[in-house]
Formats: structure tokens, sequence, C-alpha cells
């Protein structure tokens, strides 16, 4: 703290500090312990606040056990963002490890520019734009019928599979950035030694390039399951009534059941959800968490 | 065919499938723009228009979804990138535990999903202060997560500072007022550009917080959302073909300004050993 007095002098240490207080405090720390707190109390009238009523109780949580629908979704979500993970995670493997090692360099920054500019466009409108090829009338029945594969149109829309084939396209940037980061800091001279003496490209990747990619591969994991089970616009866009993600139960708790009591308490199932899958990836990997935020 | 050459051209296979599914999507999509269908696809084709523009032009609600947006992405320039940069002048000058648990906090909401830090601010403002959802709750809730991105940029920047130079400074009898004014934040300016970039596009562009503590305002990403689910035409499309191509140029543009400064540190370090 000395040194940081020193060097900024006492007035803008004082305003750096309120600055870095207001933002933890006001905008990160406190709403998340209110959500908490607010998850653990029943929803009540504001003429019963404070009241004999107005106590600490699990019930909110109990709900997610005892309601079918909403546990079957909540296990929906997590099964099938751990799938669109690992699917991004097989499909980008290859092209990471391409753009790594084995791309000449010349080419580089324009195969790199070509990943970066999808990236920067919007998720609303990547989704949007999986939603005009898997419409009814889209681009994908036309062609399944023109090849004959289907006799008519089929419903893609409103499913499962057409939002997890839309969470893969939408969020695939996330996993290529850190596989490419991490397989690009491995020595090439370690791969042609393998080879040398006498390894398979298999045994190579398995034995040589995976091993070194671990922090990569959490890193991916992470950001990619993190985004896909606290995807909103994606099962909203994709989907319909009969594949509702867990997010959109958390909505609806608020903005048309009107419990917010209820939403805040299946909001920090979903946070610790998240938290959970964090610490597994961290220690499976072995990993910081300045690894992550990069 | 040798084993090698046909690897090749399996790995050259398979990177342009990549490359075709990263944009094919995105260019049926701007295409269905100029489709005279009503419903926005480009089987059949119907004929050329650019009708589905003027159809934007005339649309009020567009335009003022539009400057909702520009005056959130606003508001969160100037919140955020102030928070950002004094998060990082402070980390910058912290060693051990106290850097790693206010590191760990600071970008903590970056590893939250977007409904959460919606859901928690739209609680705690209304509980501790009243205060229901809107605006002012929108910009709130976006800088929490938008002012780590920015504390990144400023942090990366910080790491290749002479530090010399503010010694040099202090020791010539410049206040720590003048310090900063005339070294520090000159210094800082080329991040300040990118962070305020950044954190405009992150704004403009966020749904799933926004979506819970916009009270009854309507950003454009709510508008195009809401647009999709409910009276979905080509002129969603023209939206959508307009802002990628605006994306595009900006994506283009940072990614020229980003690898000329890593050129001149990479030559300032080359001249330097």
């Amino acid at each position: 703290m000395t040194e940081v007095i020193r060097r900024y002098g006492p007035v803008l240490t004082g305003l750096i500090l309120l600055a870095v207080a207001l933002w933890l405090a006001l905008l990160v720390v406190l709403p998340q312990i209110m959500m908490v707190d607010f998850s653990f109390r029943p929803s009540l009238p504001p003429s019963k606040l404070g009241g004999p009523e107005d106590v600490y109780t699990i019930k909110n949580y109990a709900t997610l056990w005892t309601n079918q629908i909403h546990l079957a979704i909540f296990i929906k979500t997590i099964w099938a963002s751990a799938l669109v993970t690992a699917v991004t995670l097989a499909v980008c493997y290859p092209v990471a490890f391409y753009l790594a090692q084995v791309a000449p360099k010349r080419r580089l920054p324009l195969l790199m520019l070509m990943l970066i500019v999808p990236f920067w466009i919007n998720e609303l409108l990547r989704t949007f734009s999986w939603y005009i090829i898997l419409a009814f009338n889209g681009l994908l029945n036309s062609l399944l019928v023109g090849l004959g594969i289907f006799d008519e149109p089929q419903r893609m829309l409103g499913g499962d599979v057409g939002v997890i084939v839309g969470m893969v396209y939408v969020y695939i940037l996330f996993m290529v950035f850190p596989l490419y980061n991490a397989i690009e800091s491995l020595d090439r001279n370690q791969i042609e030694a393998a080879r040398d003496l006498g390894a398979g490209w298999l045994r190579i990747h398995w034995r040589v390039v995976l091993p070194h990619a671990k922090p990569g591969i959490a890193v991916g994991c992470i950001m990619t399951f993190m985004l896909a089970a606290g995807s909103y616009a994606v099962p909203a866009l994709l989907g319909g009534p009969q594949s509702r993600w867990f997010t959109e139960v958390i909505y609806n708790w608020f903005f048309e059941g009107g419990n917010w009591n209820q939403g805040a308490a299946y909001a920090f199932i979903l946070l610790v959800l998240c938290i959970g899958v964090i610490l597994t990836a961290m220690k499976l990997f072995r990993v910081g968490l300045t690894d992550i935020a990069k | 065919m040798t084993a090698d050459r046909l690897r090749r051209l399996l790995t050259g296979s398979y990177l342009v499938i990549f490359f075709a599914y990263l944009f094919l999507p995105l260019l049926v999509m701007s295409a269905a723009t100029f489709n005279s269908s009503r419903f926005p696809t480009i089987t059949p084709w119907m004929g050329f228009t650019l009708g589905w523009f003027s159809a934007l032009w005339a649309d009020q609600r567009m335009w003022s979804a539009l400057g909702t947006s520009l005056i959130v992405g606003a508001g969160v320039i100037l919140v955020s990138v102030p928070l950002g940069l004094a998060a990082a002048l402070l980390l910058d000058r912290l060693h051990s535990r106290a850097k790693t648990f206010l590191y760990a906090l600071a970008v903590s909401p970056l590893l939250t999903p977007g409904v959460i830090v919606g859901i928690s601010t739209l609680v705690f403002w209304r509980e501790w202060f009243g205060v229901t959802g809107g605006l002012f709750l929108t910009i709130v809730a976006q800088s929490s997560f938008i002012a780590a991105y920015a504390m990144l940029l400023f942090s990366a920047r910080l790491q290749r500072f002479d530090l010399t130079l503010e010694e040099a400074a202090l020791d010539l009898g410049a206040t720590h007022g003048q310090v900063f004014r005339r070294i520090t934040l000159p210094y800082l300016t080329p991040s300040i550009l990118s962070a305020s970039l950044l954190a405009f596009l992150q704004s403009f562009e966020n749904y799933n917080t926004t979506l819970f503590v916009r009270g009854l305002e309507t950003t454009l990403t709510v508008y195009i959302a809401s647009k999709v689910r409910t009276g979905l035409t080509p002129a969603v499309n023209a939206l959508s073909l307009i802002l990628i191509a605006l994306t595009v140029l900006g994506a283009v543009a940072y990614e020229i300004l980003r690898r000329r400064e890593a050129r001149q540190a990479a030559g300032a370090a080359g001249a330097e050993g």
C-alpha cells in the first residue's frame, strides 16, 4: 500500500481506491450477496416484509427438486452444455493445431483475421443466421429435399437439436483461441523428436501435443460451458416451448411468475453449477485463474 | 499418393470446410436481405430487391432502439473505462496476496453468466435503493463486467511501462498530479481509446444481461430478438447486414492498429536489447 501512495500521491491514491471500492462493492460483491440472501427468503407481499413469516428458508431451493419439469430442464441444460463443449473441442482441435504448428507463417495473419472477424460479430446475429438456415422453408430444408434425402421439409427450429447446433456455432470461437494460444507455445522440435523416435501421429498428439495444450483446453472448456449453460439468446431464438433452457425458467420466475426470490434461488443454482465446473476444470488441468482471464 | 500428401489434403479440406462453416451462415443471412420474399430465406429466390432497407429505414421502433443502445454504450464507456483504469493502476503497484485476491474479484464477473450479472444487479438496486430496471441499471449492470475487460487492457499496457520515467519526473520536483497528467495518462491514451471501443462494442451487443435490467427500455439487440420471434421480415436481415458490415470494418481496423502497436513494442524491445 505504501508503494501505491509513494507512486500516485495521497489524492490520486484516494481516488483510485474509491473507484475500485465502488466498482467491486456496489457492482460486483454486494449484488451477488444480496441475490443469495434474497434466494433464502420467502416471496411475501410488502405488508408482510419484516413480519413473523419473513425468515430464512430453503423452500426456494426445494422447488427445483419437487418440480419435475424444472429439474428435467436443469439436467438437460447441464448435459447439453457439456455436449456443446465436447463438440466444439473436437471441431476446434485440428484447426488450432494447424494454425499453431503447421500453417506457413506468411499465411497466418490472414487466417487469424478470418477467425477474429466472426468472433466480433454479435452473438445474437450469429444465432439469427442459423434461424434462417434451419427455418421450415430455409436453406437446409430446401437442400435436403432437393437432394431427395427428405421427402418434405422437417421442423428443425423449436427443438433441442436446433439449440445445440446453434450453440456450437455461436461459441466455437471461445474454444479456438485458447487452444491456439496453448498449442502455439509448444516447441516444434518436440514433435520432430517424437517423430524421429518412431511415434505415429496419433501417439504424438496423445503424448506430446495434448498434454501441452491442457491449460488451453481447460480455458476453452470453461468459457464454452459457461456461455452455453448461461445462454439466453440461443434457446430464445432457436428453441421453443418444448426445448426450454434453464435460463428461460429463471427469466419466467422474474417476469412472468413474479416470484423474484424463487428466480434468485434458481440463478444461484446456475452460478454454483458454473463455479463447480470452473473449479473442476482448474483442478483437472492444473491451471490458475490468471491463465483463464487473458 | 503418399501418406503425407493424403494427410495434407485431408487437413486442407478440413480447414476449407471449417471456414465455410464460419462464414456461410452469415452470407446466407445477408443474401436473404435482397430476396423479395416476405420471409427471410434464399430459397426460393423471388427476385432482387433493395426494398427491405427502406422498410428498415421507415421503422420508428428501430431508430428509438438504436438511440437507446447509443446512450447505454456512451454511459458504459463513461463508467467502465475509469473504473478499469483505476483497478489496473492499483493492481500494477500491489504485490502477492492482495493482488491475487483483488484480481480474482475483479475478473469474477467475466466468469459469471451474463444473466446472473443482470439478476443480481436488479435485486440489489431494488432492495437497497428502490431503483428499478431502466437505462441506469442497464449501464450499471453492463459496466460491472465490462470494467474488467478495460482493466485487462490497461494492465497489459502498464506491464510495458517504463517506471523510471515517473521516478525521474518525481525526482525533478513534479507533483503526483503532474506526473499522472503528463506522463502516465499520455502513455495510456492508446489503451483508453481501445478500451472505449471495446466497452462500446460489448455494450452494444449485450443481450443476456440487458434483458433482466432493461425495465421498459428496448436496446437494439432486444429489438432484433423480439422481431425474430414476432414479426420477422427481411428488414431484420437488412439491419443484421449493416451491423455485420460495420463490425467487420471495426474489427479489421482494430486488428491493424493492434498489430502495428505489437510491432512497435517488439521493435522497441529489440532496440533496447
